[in-house]
């Protein structure tokens, strides 16, 4: 840790090259199987939450391989945030769109009213809807806690 | 499930919860817990609670841990009591 301290200041941390490439060949698997998570979180262990997690980590684990100043230019921070919002904003929507048509808050049932489906297949889709939210929102959040963590907060130098 | 499974992760639990704080180095603490969490999703998987289990594993030993050495990196390393 302390060298890696005096690195970080020196500027040339992350010249690993066999970690570079085990994330590069790692990343896709794992954001990958997040959306499989994601997909089949109705009727198997998973769901928004996980998958989210799963997407974060995999960001983390760039965000680890490489330094700030990268991982910043890979994901802007300005896009980040705005889609962590964006996440919950999904959310919360789906919720008060049902309620404004007519339904109680989240129940989905409601949609079939403006999209000729079927209620259960509306319930489903439904519960899709909000986790793709729930996972956007997990998945930047992470990220954003582990930038403002490793550089105190300011987002400019750090881990 | 299997008695001595669950005895065996039961007993390294306690060891790691007990090692976590009595360890000086923060960072070896902080891998203690990720350990702590991994035996934990064992058990809860044991148990039948896979989607618990599978949290756990993706929290608690995934990101929780890359966060304390975040946190850790930003202070030092020993405790100085």
């Amino acid at each position: 840790m302390k060298r890696l301290q005096e690195q970080a200041r020196s500027g040339n941390l992350g010249e690993d090259l066999i970690i570079r490439t085990a994330v590069r060949i790692m990343v896709p698997f794992i954001q990958l199987f997040s959306l499989y998570v994601l997909a089949h979180g109705h009727y198997s262990p998973g769901g928004g939450f996980q998958g989210g997690v799963l997407l974060g980590a995999s960001f983390l684990l760039m965000a680890l391989a490489f330094d700030l100043k990268s991982s910043k230019e890979l994901f802007p921070p300005k896009v980040i945030m705005a889609s962590s919002n964006v996440g919950v904003l999904i959310f919360a929507g789906i919720g008060v769109v049902c309620a404004l048509l007519g339904g109680y808050f989240m129940d989905y049932a409601a949609f079939a009213k403006v999209i000729p489906l079927a209620v259960p297949d509306w319930r489903s889709l439904g519960i899709l809807l909000v986790e793709v939210g729930v996972q956007i929102g997990v998945a930047c959040i992470m990220l954003v806690l582990y930038w403002e963590l490793s550089s105190a907060g300011t987002l400019e130098e750090g881990l | 499930m299997i008695w001595q499974l669950d005895l065996i992760i039961l007993t390294m639990l306690v060891i790691c919860a007990v090692g976590a704080i009595t360890v000086r180095d923060l960072l070896s603490a902080a891998l203690i817990f990720g350990a702590y969490s991994f035996l934990m999703c064992l058990l809860w998987a044991g148990m039948g609670g896979v989607d618990v289990a599978f949290t756990e594993a993706t929290v608690g030993a995934g990101v929780s841990t890359i966060l304390f050495i975040a946190a850790i990196y930003r202070t030092s390393r020993r405790s100085k009591d």
